[in-house]
């Protein structure tokens, strides 16, 4: 197997809370990798610290063999990191189809000059961007919204064209932060579908998800974190029966470290 | 165009062609039925599109961009004061008009650089401060450069600002066609004018509808999630600030050389804030919004010296009001009524930033 | 050497009165993260209406002490001002609180020139003559140092009002209720914080400081007119800043020292520059500090928040 992504003792801490401590783990090529953990345990916070959201205080991380810049996001997204947020956070104003051809622009290169002249360069450009986002609205199933102001989409759909505008962006690892939150079991089921075509299709998966079922359903291994700690690493399996995961989860025994 | 075409009430859902035409034609026909009213409607029309101008230049910074620049008045300054330096008596100076121009940009292209440089990366409000504070600079270094060695001449401005040249026409001279024929220099002014303006909207739009375009949008949306999909926010922002400031820039060398002279008067807050008000009346983000909002709020003034004054004298007998005072107050309620009640503005076309069409056509091939 | 004290006191004098302007902003700003631009013309509103309430006063009963005269003054313009802060919140900020971030903005510069805009139909466009009520007859407490009553009025009253408001703020349930809402609306509210009515007191407080700060700087230059809030109400921005905005004591800090710098920057401003640039510069002092703190340390002074609420 192929190591996609490494953490290294990744740190984050704000103010007086120590959000993240010496995290370290490995993303394998091909895989979904889920990332589970009770609320405030620093799941999000390593998103946003692999995505460049935030600067971390430690550590380092590397991706296919060479380290990422901290703290640009957009040189990140540009090696091919790509994420979904928490709380849906889409472009309102613009269409679904707008949305996911935005996502595209950091593949894409027409200057300011081209884009005045309207060249032949940039109008090809354009227009392989609107066919490709519009595939890429099929690819999740929502083409028939293509021309919808995306605010006004359906929570799920919504979800699903967060998904697509971040695929655009041409990924070779997607961070999915709770996708399913909200959803109700149908569209979970689709979902899990979506991901793992997105998986055939050969796109690594990090996965934040509360939804046990279709994390232990989906992914091929799991890191539990716990205080900003990781506190265990394995097949879905075997973390179901980590004594430290069932205490964090039932706050039963003392911070397990 | 095609945001204006459908803002035409009516008529631009209905049959889209003839909007089309009676816009043209309104534009061309303009200065013709302002003449009907005296030669000062002609140059308040000359105006408008200067003001057209700038409100489409301050959109692409506010509207697209979502920067909400309070100083922009000062790159219509740094043009204005390039093209008095450069083409005026007071250095002896006359480039032509042609070099000017260009210079004229660039310098308020580079003045928005420069100011944009340290402070894009803050928050929206923190940026409407700053650039207030930058307008307000531009201005006293206007009113105080003339000591101890002359630059601005100071408060008094300076004068006999070189006309428009093209190529040798001078537009400030009535061209005459026959003998007993000519086409008032105001008229052409107006066609000049409403030329830019038409490049201008070209150009705009050209951006609008392309990755840069979007790239501006999604920011504005949403700037932790325009990052989360690669946007480069510091560059575009830049590039929005620029692009808007050159416009600026432009609209003052046009300006300075269509009035003949250029004073800091011109160039207030208050200036920048009814550039604002344009664009916030007619919309922000799209372009027939500011068009519209321009061309209503730089009329406002005049008609209201036309009307308000009598209508207050027939009413109440002495004018209690007087239209510079309305003007700031009509301003100033529009900003905070359009907020509260109108937020897209009077002209709430959804802009576009992409060319579905294209879609349908590759699909049917 | 005395150059240099009187620039320092001059500089105290016109920073508390910064610092007083400041509170009001960083108060709203803390709570509801706009930038209230009207906040100067409220200061402005303030010595207008204190002026209008002393010229009434001097017609009606002449004989009034110039003490009684600037109390009764002040208690007219506070809450006049006080209902101003209070109706724009009411009618414009609120609406707007969930709205897109540049609306509350903009409503805010149509404010400030709505009540430019009433102030010059009320009181005109002319530059009135401020009653200097106490005595601005110069002292020399050292040689060739000039200090008036009224400065020192001004820099007593306001240490004072800093102090009450710290009281106010650290001291008391609804002071408590303010930080529980800047720090958090939702969370306040569930505990049972009625956040509007805090938010709506925060206006008030600040716009009551404004007054008694626009009547400090009308007596402290003698002249009122419907333009003079603005300046002040920048700088004063400026000051919020410098200090570390969202902060009570950043605000009274950046005050203090946006003032030093001003005076300081203005009484030498000719040397440094070798007579190129005068004291008819002294306006750009405030937005080089605004542009050098939001580059370097947008935390300010003392500010912990550079939250990104947008």
């Amino acid at each position: 197997m192929i190591t996609l992504l490494e953490a290294r003792n990744v740190g984050k801490r704000f103010g007086g809370l120590q959000a993240l401590t010496d995290v370290s783990l490995t993303i394998r090529k091909g895989e979904v990798y889920g990332l589970i953990g009770p609320n405030g345990a620093g799941k999000t916070t390593f998103f946003n610290v692999l995505t460049g959201a935030y600067i971390p205080d430690g550590g380092e991380f590397v991706f296919n063999g060479s380290e990422l810049p901290s703290g640009k996001p957009h040189k990140i997204v540009g090696r091919g990191i790509a994420r979904t947020f928490q709380n849906i956070r889409l472009f309102r104003d613009l269409t679904a189809l707008e949305n996911v051809m935005a996502g595209h622009h950091i593949r894409t290169k027409a200057g300011l000059w081209g884009i005045l002249t309207q060249n032949r360069f940039t109008r090809e450009e354009e227009r392989l961007t609107t066919e490709r986002a519009y595939e890429m609205l099929k690819y999740v199933g929502i083409e028939r919204f293509a021309q919808t102001v995306s605010k006004n989409l359906s929570y799920g759909d919504q979800r699903r064209l967060e998904i697509a505008r971040a695929l655009a962006t041409e990924p070779q690892l997607l961070a999915l932060d709770e996708p399913a939150a909200g959803m109700n079991a149908t569209e979970t089921a689709q979902l899990k579908v979506l991901i793992e075509q997105i998986r055939h299709d050969g796109v690594t998966v990090m996965l934040i998800e509360h939804d046990v079922k279709l994390v232990m359903g989906l992914c091929d291994r799991v890191a539990v974190l716990d205080f900003g700690r990781k506190i265990a690493e394995d097949v879905p399996a075997e973390v179901q029966r980590n004594e430290a995961v069932i205490n964090a989860y039932l706050g039963g025994g003392k911070h397990a470290a | 165009m095609n945001e204006l075409v459908s803002a035409v009430p009516w008529l631009g859902k209905r049959n889209p062609m003839a909007a089309r035409w009676l816009i043209i034609i309104l534009a061309i026909a303009a200065p013709m039925v302002a003449m009907l009213f005296g030669r000062s409607w002609v140059r308040i029309l000359d105006f408008a599109l200067l003001y057209m101008m700038l409100a489409l230049g301050l959109n692409l910074v506010v509207g697209f961009a979502g920067l909400l620049d309070l100083g922009y008045i000062a790159f219509y300054a740094v043009g204005a004061y390039t093209f008095a330096f450069l083409a005026s008596p007071h250095f002896d100076v006359h480039l032509p008009f042609w070099v000017v121009l260009p210079l004229g940009a660039a310098f308020a292209g580079m003045a928005g650089i420069m100011l944009g440089f340290p402070v894009l990366r803050l928050r929206g409000d923190y940026l409407a401060i700053v650039t207030l504070g930058f307008g307000e600079i531009i201005r006293i270094f206007m009113n105080n450069l003339n000591y101890p060695i002359n630059i601005t001449n100071g408060p008094q401005g300076i004068n006999g600002l070189d006309s428009i040249n093209l190529f040798g026409w001078d537009l400030a001279r009535n061209l005459q066609v026959t003998e007993d024929f000519s086409i008032n220099s105001l008229f052409l002014y107006y066609y000049f004018f409403l030329a830019c303006v038409v490049g201008s909207i070209i150009f705009i739009q050209r951006l609008q509808i392309s990755r840069i375009g979007r790239a501006w949008a999604a920011m504005r949306d949403d700037e932790l999630a325009a990052k989360a999909i690669g946007i480069n926010t510091r560059n575009l922002k830049l590039l929005a600030f620029s692009m808007g400031a050159t416009f600026g820039g432009v609209a003052g060398c046009l300006f300075g050389a269509f009035q003949g002279f250029v004073s800091p008067e011109s160039f207030s807050l208050m200036e920048s804030i009814a550039v604002l008000t344009m664009v916030v009346f007619g919309g922000m983000g799209n372009i027939a919004g500011a068009i519209v909002g321009a061309f209503a709020l730089a009329l406002l003034p005049e008609v209201l010296r036309d009307v308000a004054v009598p209508l207050q004298q027939t009413l109440f007998g002495h004018v209690l009001l007087d239209p510079e005072v309305l003007r700031m107050l009509l301003l100033s309620l529009a900003m905070i009524l359009m907020m509260l009640l109108r937020p897209a503005g009077l002209i709430p076309a959804r802009a576009r930033y992409a060319h579905p069409e294209n879609l349908h056509r590759s699909a049917a091939k | 050497m005395e150059t240099l004290i009187q620039q320092i006191l001059n500089g105290l004098v016109i920073g508390s009165v910064y610092a007083l302007i400041a509170l009001g902003y960083t108060m709203v700003y803390g709570i509801l993260g706009l930038i209230n631009f009207a906040h100067g013309d409220v200061l402005m509103v303030g010595a207008l209406t204190a002026l209008q309430t002393m010229m009434f006063l001097m017609g009606v009963a002449p004989g009034m002490s110039p003490i009684a005269m600037l109390t009764i003054a002040l208690m007219v313009a506070i809450p006049v001002c006080m209902m101003i802060g209070f109706t724009m919140e009411r009618l414009a900020y609120r609406r707007l609180r969930n709205a897109p971030r540049l609306a509350p903005l903009i409503t805010a510069i149509g404010m400030s020139f709505l009540l430019q805009t009433l102030a010059m139909i009320i009181w005109g466009r002319n530059y009135h003559t401020f009653p200097q009520l106490i005595s601005t007859t110069p002292m020399q407490p050292i040689e060739g140092v000039f200090v008036t009553p009224v400065q020192i009025f001004i820099i007593i009253a306001s240490a004072l009002i800093m102090i009450g408001l710290s009281l106010l703020v650290n001291k008391t349930r609804i002071g408590r209720a303010m930080r529980a809402t800047a720090e958090n609306h939702r969370v306040a509210s569930l505990m049972g914080v009625d956040t509007n009515a805090v938010i709506a007191f925060t206006f008030v407080i600040g716009a009551a400081l404004a007054a008694v700060a626009g009547v400090m700087f009308a007596s402290n230059y003698g002249i009122a007119h419907y333009g003079m809030g603005f300046m002040p109400g920048l700088k004063a921005f400026t000051a919020a800043v410098l200090g570390g905005i969202g902060n009570l004591g950043g605000a009274m800090l950046g005050g203090i020292v946006l003032g030093l710098v001003e005076s300081l920057g203005a009484g030498y401003i000719e040397h440094m520059t070798f007579g190129f640039l005068n004291s008819s510069y002294q306006d750009i002092f405030a937005f080089i500090i605004l542009g050098l703190v939001l580059i370097f340390k947008p935390t300010g002074l003392l500010g912990e928040r550079v939250s990104d609420r947008a």
